[in-house]
């Protein structure tokens, strides 16, 4: 299993999206910087990360939508390769437009940093097969831009085809039906506000509910 | 040739920071303000005969997210 996890200037999770990766598939992942406009060959995993890539400069993730990188990443995800986006991950897949809708400044205006109640809203993708459908988990998050919005077509699509991968449970920061990750029509793309990859070692991190997302989603790409 | 690009939420689209300054401005004592929208202005120097289409699209392509944002160009 090969991946690489994407690093722009201002990501800060890149190391631990890194590790996450490397626990699960038991190999190093390559780090793609992103001025690069190629990937690796044979990758079957990208990894997007969160920080506040440019600063968050004129919209989070707008600046490194446009970085060269993006266009192999688009390529890759048009190939099949699984892309996971992870909180500014997610701000990037949807300025990039391989997610519909947009997240935006926390209805409450503050930075949310805590671990939140989420459900598994659809256990049927390559990355919630290790999921029960509706199950309740605890995941942490860490944003001030994950109001997630879409008209409202685009959201009755969104459920309509299963596309909700996980709600949260409780109030968080505004998002449109309570989204807090969707993947592509293709089902090969997620993108998440909370973080996975910093839940994976009960023993480091008390629980370790965001593992079984990384080890689905190996076992669906098998 | 100086061009101005406002970008502004589109209409319905939640504006918090626009509604706590909202609030701000009602404990100020001003009354009568029935609501704030915040947007962004972005001054652009091009090159004298830029034409509109490309402006449109520079503004498509990045300086907007057309599925939250609308946007305006004037010509200073």
């Amino acid at each position: 299993m090969k991946s690489a996890v994407i690093v722009f200037p201002g990501s800060n999770c890149d190391r631990d999206l890194a590790v996450a990766l490397r626990e699960t598939t038991g190999a190093e992942p390559v780090m793609v910087w992103h001025g690069e406009t190629s990937l690796p060959d044979g990758l079957d995993i990208v990894g997007v990360p969160g920080g506040f890539s440019y600063g968050d400069y004129l919209r989070s993730g707008a600046m490194a939508a446009r970085s060269p990188v993006m266009r192999a990443v688009a390529d890759a995800a048009a190939k099949g390769v699984a892309v996971l986006g992870v909180c500014n991950g997610f701000q990037v897949l949807t300025e990039t437009g391989l997610l519909p809708g947009a997240l935006m400044r926390n209805a409450g205006l503050n930075f949310v940093c805590r671990d939140v109640d989420l459900t598994v809203a659809n256990s049927q993708t390559m990355f919630t097969a290790k999921y029960d459908d509706a199950e309740a988990i605890k995941i942490p998050v860490a944003h001030h831009d994950g109001n997630y919005f879409a008209d409202e077509a685009t959201l009755d699509r969104l459920e309509g085809e299963g596309r909700v991968a996980f709600r949260y449970a409780g109030a968080v920061n505004g998002s449109a039906r309570a989204i807090a990750g969707i993947v592509n029509d293709a089902g090969n793309v997620l993108g998440l506000m909370p973080h996975p990859e910093r839940m994976i070692d009960a023993a480091a991190h008390g629980r370790a509910d965001g593992r079984r997302l990384f080890e689905g989603l190996i076992e669906a790409l098998g | 040739m100086k061009t101005r690009v406002i970008v502004t939420l589109k209409p319905g689209v939640l504006d918090p920071q626009g509604k706590a300054v909202h609030h701000a401005l009602a404990g100020l004592g001003f009354a009568g303000v029935n609501d704030v929208r915040i947007g962004k202005i972005v001054e652009l120097d091009l090159a004298d005969g830029t034409d509109a289409a490309q402006i449109d699209e520079m503004c498509r392509k990045l300086l907007a997210n057309t599925v939250i944002e609308n946007f305006r160009i004037e010509t200073v």
